[in-house]
């Protein structure tokens, strides 16, 4: 039971890595961007749910509904002014403003709220829990980010395959000049790509939040799993995105079932084992 | 760190500090600092102002105001007055940037007394290079055994220049152990310590837990050190369940207790009685747990109820602690204490000093410092090992009283001076 326990606990470990890691994938899928500030920018929406929290008294998960679309302007807003001018041949000058943004953010989140650590109160829900089996239990709250992050990539991939939007992000992903030429404004999909990446992570921001406390300098951490997640899954796969997290989760409490040593050990061996075995990920869905 | 630092004395460090001093000569040939009208004593201090630990520096503009306007008249030594100068420098949470600052402060500031605060990762570089350089350096806030033996120190020999005052690891240990001696709870620990300085040194099988533990008839279940930031605790919280285990201890940074305690909880694991150390330092990381946070124990180096007064004048704990909150609106923190008594010992240190002239002469006052401070009682003779001196430590639990989280005193067997504010009581 035990070693089910781990598994189940890993699967919906996966769930966050996933959420932490879908809007990286699509930021990467459309415009080949590496975004270094992916991370800060999820402590920065938690920080905005924490101060709509404080403000309108809204339970944490409903702040959402504000949360969302504050960051998915300010996603866009970035974008324009910020990562636009920068985009082009070089991959390198967009990676280098993204880490630009990310030494900015966590300053100024550090000035505005001190490096004092910080959490969203959500309630019964942190610590509800599910009896499946003895030894098996299930929190809501994990169920619940599990749960999200389907939901989120469904509607990412509904979003790819289904609207204009979408169709724009696959040509401009595709051939960006191409594309121009088919009167696309290419700053104006690159906008709406990073304000539907910001959208989601105000999301995992809000979930992180409740999760566990964090502080202006606890973004870069969560980079880093985001991005195993999304190579492992396949580049600009979102579905792959998912498998990914799983796979990374699972490694990680198997490990520390074994060791508590090999948890993060585990899920970099397995990394590792995909990028060589199959280095373009799982499922890969563009070269 | 101390190898790197050794190996780092090579030919250009040499000629660095070799060019200051051959830029300073001429000056001390016409005329030193004594002789001026005002000589100016400058004092470099180094902390974690941004970055992870910027928690432990969250008081410092507050203490430093306060320090300011102490030394606004300067201090005297042999009488004659010295202005005071203090440089602040941050360190941004990384030893290498702060063995840098430490390393401008004392070759481009010319410094005369190098001080630095908060967890080995400052003050271990700050010490390593006013060692290097033989400045005088008071350092405080690090349990003094990562403070030394992380520095390669000798206790046969010591450090020249580098002076630390705090408690260490056996203060701990012992505080938890009487916080842990209560007749409803059954004497199985589990142990979370992170693959970190800490984490390795609390559980360490000869210097850490494990030892005094069994000494004292407690089981610990120690599943291996984990690598901080992790996202998931479900192996420990299985061995502790099959354990049977009903106090939880470790060193932990507040993410990892929070995520820790929530899936504890998911997962229907109630310990009764959690001690944690570093994690649970600051009101602002129990407030952040909610209620969840009430009942929970830590480690106590100094508190607003402590029965110390300022030696610079006469400030009680309280009334420090009240000012602070007082000033910023926000719940007072164990390092401020200790930020205040770091520059009690350095005014201390310059009205015994023979020469303020001779870094000599300031390590011998340093070395033969005897004084109350807001802390207890700062000694570098008594110390464990040369180089340290200890403060008292006490234990507590954090208790919530109306609607704010108190530090309740709990136990108090290894200070009897500080007086207990209540009695444990174990989690629900």
């Amino acid at each position: 039971m035990e070693w089910v326990n781990a598994i189940v606990q890993g699967i919906l470990l996966g769930g966050l890595y996933a959420l932490f890691a879908a809007g990286l994938s699509l930021i990467f899928g459309v415009m080949r961007l590496v975004n270094i500030a992916h991370g800060d920018l999820i402590v920065a929406a938690a920080y905005l749910a924490l101060v709509v929290v404080q403000v309108t008294g809204l339970h944490p998960l409903a702040s959402a509904v504000i949360v969302v679309p504050l960051m998915a302007a300010f996603g866009y807003v970035m974008q324009r002014l910020l990562l636009n001018p920068t985009i082009g041949k070089d991959l390198l000058s967009p990676l280098l403003v993204t880490f630009g943004i990310s030494v900015i953010l966590q300053n100024g989140l550090l000035a505005t709220f001190t490096a004092d650590s910080r959490r969203l109160a959500a309630g019964g829900i942190e610590t509800a829990t599910l009896h499946v089996l003895p030894g098996l239990n299930i929190g809501y709250l994990p169920l619940l980010m599990f749960v999200a992050a389907i939901v989120i990539i469904y509607g990412l991939e509904l979003v790819f395959s289904r609207t204009s939007l979408g169709r724009a992000f696959r040509a401009t992903s595709d051939d960006p000049e191409i594309a121009q030429l088919m009167m696309l404004d290419r700053r104006h999909v690159f906008g709406m790509a990073m304000a539907l990446s910001a959208a989601v992570v105000a999301i995992a921001g809000i979930f992180l939040a409740i999760r566990t406390s964090f502080d202006p300098a606890s973004g870069p951490a969560r980079l880093l799993f985001g991005f195993e997640a999304v190579i492992i899954g396949g580049l600009g796969n979102l579905w792959g995105t998912l498998a990914g997290g799983i796979v990374l989760g699972v490694a990680q409490t198997v490990g520390a079932q074994i060791s508590p040593g090999w948890q993060i050990l585990a899920g970099h061996l397995v990394f590792f084992l995909i990028l060589a075995i199959r280095p373009r990920g799982l499922f890969p869905r563009m070269d | 760190m101390a190898d790197t630092i050794r190996t780092g004395l090579t030919r250009r460090t040499f000629l660095k500090s070799t060019a200051a001093t051959a830029l300073a000569t001429p000056a001390i040939l016409h005329f030193t600092r004594a002789y001026a009208q005002n000589p100016t004593l400058k004092l470099g201090y180094v902390s974690p102002k941004t970055g992870p630990l910027a928690g432990f520096a969250e008081a410092d503009d507050y203490v430093l105001d306060g320090i300011r306007k102490v030394f606004a008249g300067g201090l005297e030594n042999n009488g004659k007055n010295w202005a005071v100068e203090i440089i602040v420098r941050d360190s941004q949470s990384n030893p290498n940037r702060a063995a840098e600052v430490a390393s401008e402060l004392i070759l481009k500031d010319e410094v005369d007394i190098l001080l630095g605060a908060a967890t080995p990762d400052t003050t271990n570089p700050v010490a390593d290079q006013a060692e290097v350089n033989g400045t005088p350096c008071i350092t405080t806030d690090c349990p003094w055994q990562p403070y030394f033996f992380g520095r390669g120190g000798n206790p046969a020999e010591g450090f020249e220049s580098t002076y630390h005052f705090f408690w260490g690891l056996e203060d701990v240990i012992a505080n938890f152990l009487a916080l842990w001696d209560h007749p409803g709870v059954e004497k199985k620990v589990g142990g979370l310590f992170p693959n970190d300085a800490d984490g390795n040194a609390w559980g360490d099988a000869e210097l850490g837990f494990p030892k005094p533990l069994a000494a004292a008839g407690f089981t610990l279940t120690d599943p291996g050190r984990y690598q901080p930031l992790s996202d998931d605790f479900t192996a420990q919280i299985t061995a502790f369940k099959s354990a049977g285990a009903e106090i939880t201890t470790g060193v932990m940074i507040p993410p990892d207790f929070g995520t820790f305690w929530a899936q504890a909880a998911q997962q229907g694991f109630k310990p009764k009685i959690v001690t944690i150390g570093k994690a649970l330092l600051f009101p602002s990381a129990i407030e952040a747990l909610g209620e969840r946070g009430n009942g929970l124990s830590t480690e106590i180096w100094w508190s607003p109820n402590h029965p110390f007064v300022s030696s610079l004048d006469g400030t009680t704990a309280k009334a420090l602690a009240d000012g602070y909150v007082s000033a910023t609106g926000k719940p007072w923190t164990q390092p401020i204490g200790f930020r205040h008594a770091l520059f009690e010992v350095v005014s201390d240190v310059v009205k015994r000093a023979a020469d303020m002239e001779d870094s000599e002469a300031i390590i011998e006052a340093i070395a033969g410092t005897s004084l109350k401070t807001i802390v207890g009682t700062v000694d570098w003779s008594k110390g464990p090992v040369k180089n340290v001196s200890k403060t008292p430590l006490v234990g507590g639990q954090w208790q919530k009283q109306g609607d704010k989280f108190e530090l309740v005193i709990t136990t108090n067997t290894q200070a009897p001076e500080i007086p207990v504010g209540g009695e444990l009581a174990l989690l629900g």
